[in-house]
């Protein structure tokens, strides 16, 4: 942690790029934070510390887009720890992800910068 | 109790100028020629106007390029920009500043050539760090993510979704201005056009129109003597719960469900008084959306509630009697228009789409992606 310079973003960034998905969690509520910030959204504790993810959850919303270059997905996930995400499933063909499916998280490299993708857990 | 600013002001002036295309027309000309239709109509010489609010997707400094293209100095201006909802937000606050004595007659406008200018929606957001990565397809993603859930949820159906488009295409077939007049629309014509983001078709979303449109507002004792029959706002209420789709607390639920039993509250009011819906219908979920979350059918019940026709020509409750964002016209930020439809169903000048003995309308302005909602109501010298 010592090495890494910013806000919670930047932090989150450099675990990404060390390999890791890692989360905040308060240490006083236990509540977990994902995007991550400077205080718990909505009752403000800002003792923030961050945990390992456990990278599996459940798909809570799902579409697909079809374009000419053929179909993507996209989704929202909603982690085991509670907070939800954007990210798309992967793996499969796009329109056979359904809400209420298990996931599992790996980290990929997009665009030059490392981001969180799904695949549906067997 | 009533509370203080119920009835204390009134639309008194509307106008649109450029509706659908508008090839040579600029944003800030579609905005301001709108302006001068909109005082004219309300017979108020430009010079009185004190009072700017606006919001568009291409300037930054809306407020002050209104001001200084008419050439008016505003003593009081507001450039809130809450998406497709601001303008509801503009009437608000215009009318805190009318009753307050800040300004005397409050112009709201706004104007858009994205049709003729890029041929597609004009985002106006910066990019969301935790979204923007994952390449989504914005706003239109949002709306098919919520949809998603609603029907995984509730067991609405794609045909449901249809009749949301079918409903706003009967009524712009009754309004000569509406865009997509004279181009009837089946259910079957919807559930074969082609999927875009599943559930969504290309006929499940707005239009990319040009446009402009603007209104005038005045305190009620002048409202009274000005050349048209006065709307006067009744009650309005905003909320906000987030920003980004995937932060929506509940993809089923809008904030409208806080922000419409509050502006009920303000006019006094329920459902039941209400004779006109207008709701921001970008996409075809969100009238099935704000409908359960406004009160008028119970949560989950909105793709049965607009089905068989009950929001068309001749249903039981009147919706988005324009053509709505699907059918008449959309240049970007539609709340405007939710007021100047408003206004003319209240004054009776709707001709074949007249809303029979219509003396309240209620409107809901979306903004963002299903993020920020803003009610509004307004009613006729018989309502005060």
């Amino acid at each position: 942690m010592t090495d890494i310079v910013g806000g919670p973003e930047a932090q989150f960034r450099a675990f990404l790029k060390q390999g890791r998905f890692m989360i905040q969690r308060s240490r006083s509520t236990g509540k977990h934070v994902y995007y991550p910030r400077v205080a718990v959204p909505g009752s403000g504790e800002t003792d923030l510390e961050w945990v390992p993810a456990a990278g599996t959850g459940t798909v809570y919303a799902t579409t697909t887009n079809r374009t000419r270059e053929g179909n993507t997905n996209l989704a929202i996930i909603e982690l085991d720890e509670g907070p939800r995400m954007m990210s798309r499933v992967e793996g499969v063909p796009a329109e056979t992800v359904k809400i209420g499916q298990r996931v599992k998280a790996r980290i990929a490299v997009e665009d030059a910068a490392e981001i969180i993708l799904f695949e549906v857990l067997a | 109790m009533t509370h203080p600013i119920r009835g204390k002001t009134a639309v008194v002036g509307i106008g649109t100028f450029g509706c659908g295309e508008a090839p040579g027309w600029s944003s800030i000309e579609l905005m301001c020629q709108s302006a001068v239709l909109a005082l004219a109509d309300a017979g108020i010489p430009l010079h009185e106007v004190d009072g700017v609010f606006a919001a568009t997707a291409t300037h930054a400094f809306p407020t002050m390029s209104v001001a200084e293209y008419l050439g008016v100095k505003p003593r009081y201006f507001d450039g809130t920009n809450v998406g497709g909802s601001s303008f509801e937000q503009h009437m608000l606050n215009a009318a805190l500043a009318l009753d307050a004595g800040l300004c005397n007659v409050a112009l709201i406008c706004y104007g858009s050539n994205q049709r003729t200018a890029s041929g597609k929606l004009v985002p106006l957001s910066e990019p969301q760090p935790f979204e923007t990565p994952y390449k989504p397809r914005m706003p239109m993603n949002a709306y098919a993510l919520a949809a998603s859930r609603h029907m995984h949820q509730y067991g609405t159906t794609r045909e449901q979704l249809a009749e949301v488009a079918v409903a706003a295409r009967a009524w712009a077939n009754l309004n000569p201005e509406a865009f997509m007049h004279g181009k009837p629309l089946s259910v079957a014509d919807v559930m074969k056009s082609r999927l875009i983001s599943d559930p969504l078709t290309v006929l499940d979303c707005c239009l990319v129109t040009d446009g402009g449109a603007a209104c005038v507002m005045v305190r009620a004792d002048r409202a009274k003597d000005c050349a048209q029959t006065p709307a006067y706002l009744l009650g309005a209420a905003g909320a906000n719960w987030h920003r980004t789709i995937s932060m929506m607390p509940d993809l089923t639920v809008t904030a409208c469900a806080e922000s419409g039993p509050r502006a009920f509250a303000m006019a006094g009011m329920t459902q039941a008084d209400v004779d006109l819906v207008m709701l921001y219908d970008a996409f075809t979920i969100n009238p099935i959306l704000f409908l359960e979350d406004l009160g008028f059918c119970p949560k989950g019940e909105g793709g049965r509630f607009v089905s068989g026709g009950r929001i068309a020509p001749g249903g039981e409750l009147a919706v988005n009697t324009n053509g709505g964002g699907l059918s008449c016209v959309h240049p970007g930020m539609y709340g405007m228009y939710l007021i100047v439809e408003a206004v003319r169903q209240l004054r009776g000048q709707a001709g074949a789409r007249q809303v029979k003995d219509c003396d309240v309308a209620l409107l809901n302005g979306n903004g963002g992606t299903l993020s920020s909602q803003i009610t509004a109501l307004l009613g006729t010298a018989a309502t005060l």
